[in-house]
């Protein structure tokens, strides 16, 4: 990483140019692994459900916030369900996964007693609501990814 | 009269180089329910919870965001503490602070690192001042290679000692359960043909990149002697930063400098009626990112005079069954999820008061002893803990 040092123009004062470069990786741990393997196999999104709160996780969480209860009972939700609130952005950062517009949304699918945030596509924005009804679309090919879910299109 | 605050729960993951089977939040709350079941305590009870960690060392900003959950923080007051290299110690700092103050009567203090997950040198490296050090950044193992250099020169001390340290760490990581690296060493030789990290640093001269978390339940005296039998109170901290970098940050080339060590030791020591902590203190654990600095801090604390740090090795005075047993646990050489080594060292001298640190349990009686930690940004900490007040 080479640092650029700039002289500022009719200043006597110099500015450093770096870039912080961290290479990373993350352990979905035994619980996010799981939910990513039914998703691939099976097409199907996981949630873990409570027992003293009743309440399901979507994704599937180890461990219940209310509680601090740890969950090991598995429920399938269903790949509909309904808007709560979206957001539309036009701008490019490369950290962005795919082309633009992104809208992004919050999504409760039905079964699920939480949020589910991801992308909304095959819909003009202007017919965007919030209570729009949705339905997961998955990809052809999928790797174990939140992404093997491509978006979430209105329902026909 | 501040109120008085005990270590009343004491939870660690067992610690290693990778935990693929867990995500960090998965890990953390393996500490979390260890420190909750020592205490016989529902996180519930918890009242506020205190987090450690160093951001971005797993490639992640805000880890805490991700783990509300997992640490059995949700709708409680806390935050994350990030002091560098001393984060742990600062955690439990933080949560000393709130329970001395009357805020809260039972808090948690939490430190972890999954150093599998990010490159802790490319993330230490981004904390240099661009205009003086951009480049010249090493990471810990260039400071502590300065470090050892300088004490190599200066103090009387042969490559040897720096073996010894790393023989007594090793012995001692084999008697716990919970330390990462147990190797086994069985001569100095074996130590010397450690190969070379950066000159004079050996491989097996620093620590590991371990992960791992550490869990402490601070309490109220009040509420500390109707939940356990076996308090371990914090009788005084110390805290005490310095200018990093330019001043030469874990040696003295110049003999000028203050160091943060002196400083914070001479004032616990002053408050505490503590005139030869050697004999005041009956053992210590310390953050020793590698032997040499060990050697360096058994001065900066005044365990022993100037250049006599290697003396107290060769006499076998820190061993275990010596007169001032330093880091029974193995210590950061053999153990280092960064964020919470310096929780470790808290817990595991509490653990040596309550009597209650299995196969390494000092055999004498422990009824004070100091956990101290270093960083980065020159900060010191010290800890000390008694069995009564």
């Amino acid at each position: 990483m080479q640092t650029v040092t700039e002289k500022l123009e009719g200043m006597d004062v110099w500015i450093y140019h770096g870039q912080i470069n961290i290479p990373n990786t993350y352990s979905a741990g035994a619980v996010g692994s799981r939910f990513l393997i039914e998703l691939r196999d099976k097409k199907r999104i996981m949630g873990t459900r409570c027992p003293a709160c009743n309440r399901v996780y979507i994704p599937a969480r180890s461990i219940c916030k209310d509680c601090f209860g740890q969950l090991d009972e598995w429920v399938e939700v269903s790949s509909k369900g309904t808007v709560l609130t979206y957001a539309i952005d036009y701008e490019v950062k490369p950290i962005q996964p795919v082309e633009h517009p992104i809208i992004y949304g919050i999504i409760q699918l039905d079964g699920a007693d939480t949020g589910f945030v991801h992308m909304l596509g095959e819909v003009d924005p202007e017919q965007l609501r919030v209570g729009m009804r949705v339905q997961a679309v998955f990809k052809k090919e999928r790797e174990g990814n939140i992404l093997d879910i491509k978006y979430f299109k209105p329902l026909a | 009269m501040p109120n008085r605050v005990a270590i009343i729960g004491i939870g660690q993951t067992y610690h290693t180089g990778r935990r693929d089977d867990v995500s960090q939040p998965e890990m953390v709350a393996e500490a979390v329910r260890a420190a909750l079941t020592d205490a016989q305590l529902s996180i519930k009870d918890i009242e506020a919870v205190f987090f450690g960690n160093m951001e971005t060392f797993e490639g992640i900003y805000l880890p805490d965001h991700g783990m509300t959950a997992e640490v059995g923080a949700f709708g409680k007051p806390g935050f994350k503490v990030n002091t560098g290299g001393t984060t742990g110690a600062s955690v439990v700092a933080e949560g000393f602070y709130m329970v001395t103050a009357g805020l809260y009567d039972l808090v948690m203090v939490i430190g972890f690192e999954k150093q599998d997950c990010g490159d802790t040198t490319a993330a230490i490296t981004a904390a240099a001042v661009p205009t003086w050090a951009k480049g010249a950044a090493t990471g810990a193992i260039g400071e502590f290679a300065k470090q050892a250099l300088s004490y190599l020169e200066t103090s009387g001390a042969k490559e040897e000692h720096a073996a010894m340290v790393r023989l007594k760490a090793d012995r001692n990581a084999c008697r716990n359960p919970y330390a990462h690296l147990r190797l086994g060493l069985k001569s100095i030789d074996e130590v010397l043909q450690s190969p070379y990290l950066v000159w004079p640093l050996r491989l097996l001269d620093f620590c590991p990149q371990s992960c791992g978390a550490c869990a402490l339940i601070l309490a109220s005296e009040q509420r500390a002697k109707k939940i356990t039998k076996k308090p371990v109170w914090i009788a005084d901290l110390e805290v005490v930063h310095q200018e990093p970098f330019r001043a030469g940050i874990f040696g003295d080339p110049t003999g000028k400098e203050t160091y943060t060590q002196h400083v914070a030791c001479e004032r616990l020591y002053k408050r505490n009626g503590i005139t030869n902590p050697r004999k005041d203190i009956d053992m210590a654990e310390i953050y020793e990112p590698s032997n040499w600095e060990e050697l360096n801090l058994y001065e900066h604390l005044h365990f022993c005079d100037k250049n006599e740090g290697w003396k107290l090795i060769e006499k076998g005075v820190t061993e275990i069954e010596g007169e001032f047993p330093v880091n029974p646990s193995g210590g950061v050489t053999a153990t280092n999820p960064i964020g919470a080594t310096p929780v470790i060292r808290v817990a595991e001298a509490a653990l040596q008061i309550r009597g209650d640190a299995g196969e390494h349990q000092i055999t004498k009686d422990i009824n004070t002893a100091m956990a101290t930690a270093l960083g980065g940004p020159n900060w010191t900490v010290l800890f000390l803990l008694k069995r009564s007040m």
